[in-house]
């Protein structure tokens, strides 16, 4: 029998205008990328905060990929830069807590870059495949905090 | 406001390390302002810490709460069920807010999850700046608004001290060189007048020298 390959969960985080666009256009293009990826529309990646971030690690996920426009084409300007900011802060604080700040990542897509995000992904899944599953999925879901 | 910074995660659990229930209490006031200790600083590490204990297999429960304000008995009152439910509290308010809290719950240990660092101002997106240091007796209508005690490098009040590069400080080029910019301002407002006089030495009695300050207003109290 075949040993299991471990098939990470990645919580992918693409802005409406660029990468939601080019997985669209993937789509329609039929060019196919690894399932793996739950892909979340946000409005931009300027609105993701480093909550986002640190509550999908917390819930589990293995990976997280952050995929706004391409640096200068940020449908909001600069909301992409912010993003690799706090993405760059989250990944500092992933090292405090001792994780692997690799599982992290963001990439800039344009709407007609649906093959480079196919591979943008393809890749993610493989570098988060030889880091192992999350650490954190894999001592037990965690307790539901109380948020008051 | 009060400006402050979180201290590492490592440093945090180790502060923590002998509880199993912590209740991480942040403060909407300056430290909200400057992003180190308000509603969403402590969910973030509250997450952080859930995970960081997870990875080194500590039972930990994180409880999270944020009041209005640390430094105010009023609110923190509003803490007294979390507090109650809770092995320790770590704080996210400001030293006055750690204290204030520790005062009201002696029952409990009280943390300071973060490093105070001085009042200050938001001087652009992302960047803080100290602008007084408390001095106990205010000169800034001496000096065209610029605080020497805090922004020299030297306190100097009879400055500036003959050693600043253009307008940069020589103890940090970096920074700005307090007394160019009061000799600035200074000119600026007609008053350049002012530097004439020689100013005495401050007394530092008013400052931190011989232990915490206490200010009573006799008309407010009852
Ligand atoms: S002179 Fe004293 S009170 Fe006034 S701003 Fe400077 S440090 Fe603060
Ligand atoms: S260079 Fe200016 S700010 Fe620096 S110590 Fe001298 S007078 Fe003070």
């Amino acid at each position: 029998m075949k040993p299991e390959v471990f098939e990470p969960k990645i919580v992918a985080f693409c802005c409406h205008y660029c990468a939601y666009s080019s997985a669209d256009l993937a789509g329609s293009m039929r060019i196919q990328y690894p399932p793996n990826v739950r892909i979340i529309r946000t409005p931009c990646t300027g609105r993701l905060e480093t909550e986002y971030f640190m509550k999908a690690f917390e819930k589990g996920a293995d990976g997280v990929l952050v995929a706004g426009c391409l640096e200068g084409g940020c449908h909001f300007v600069e909301g992409n830069l912010c993003a690799k900011r706090r993405v760059n802060y989250t990944k500092d604080m992933l090292e405090e807590i001792g994780m692997e700040k690799e599982r992290l990542r963001m990439v800039n897509i344009s709407a007609a870059m649906a093959r480079p995000l196919a591979d943008a992904i393809i890749d993610m899944v493989e570098t988060v495949r030889k880091l192992g599953p999350s650490p954190i999925r894999q001592k037990g879901s965690l307790k539901q905090e109380n948020r008051l | 406001m009060i400006v402050a910074q979180r201290k590492s995660i490592p440093d945090l659990l180790e502060i923590i390390k002998n509880h199993k229930k912590i209740l991480v209490l942040g403060c909407g006031t300056c430290v909200t302002v400057c992003l180190a200790g308000g509603q969403r600083e402590v969910g973030i590490i509250a997450s952080a810490l859930r995970m960081a204990a997870k990875l080194k297999d500590l039972p930990l429960e994180v409880e999270e709460l944020t009041i209005e304000r640390q430094c105010d008995n009023v609110f923190i009152e509003q803490a007294a069920e979390a507090i109650e439910r809770n092995d320790a509290v770590l704080s996210f308010g400001c030293g006055a807010g750690v204290q204030a809290v520790a005062e009201r719950y002696t029952s409990k240990p009280v943390y300071a999850g973060l490093d105070t660092a001085f009042i200050g101002i938001l001087e652009e997106r992302g960047v803080w700046t100290e602008k007084c240091a408390a001095c106990g007796a205010c000169v800034l209508h001496q000096y065209g608004g610029i605080c020497p005690v805090t922004r020299c490098a030297k306190h100097m009040l009879n400055g500036p001290c003959s050693s600043s590069r253009e307008d940069r400080c020589e103890v940090d080029p970096k920074r700005q060189c307090a007394w160019q910019l009061i000799y600035k301002r200074l000119k600026e407002i007609g008053q350049l007048d002012r530097l004439k006089e020689t100013k005495p030495p401050k007394n530092r009695r008013l400052g931190q020298d011989g232990g915490y300050r206490t200010i009573i207003r006799e008309d407010h109290r009852i």
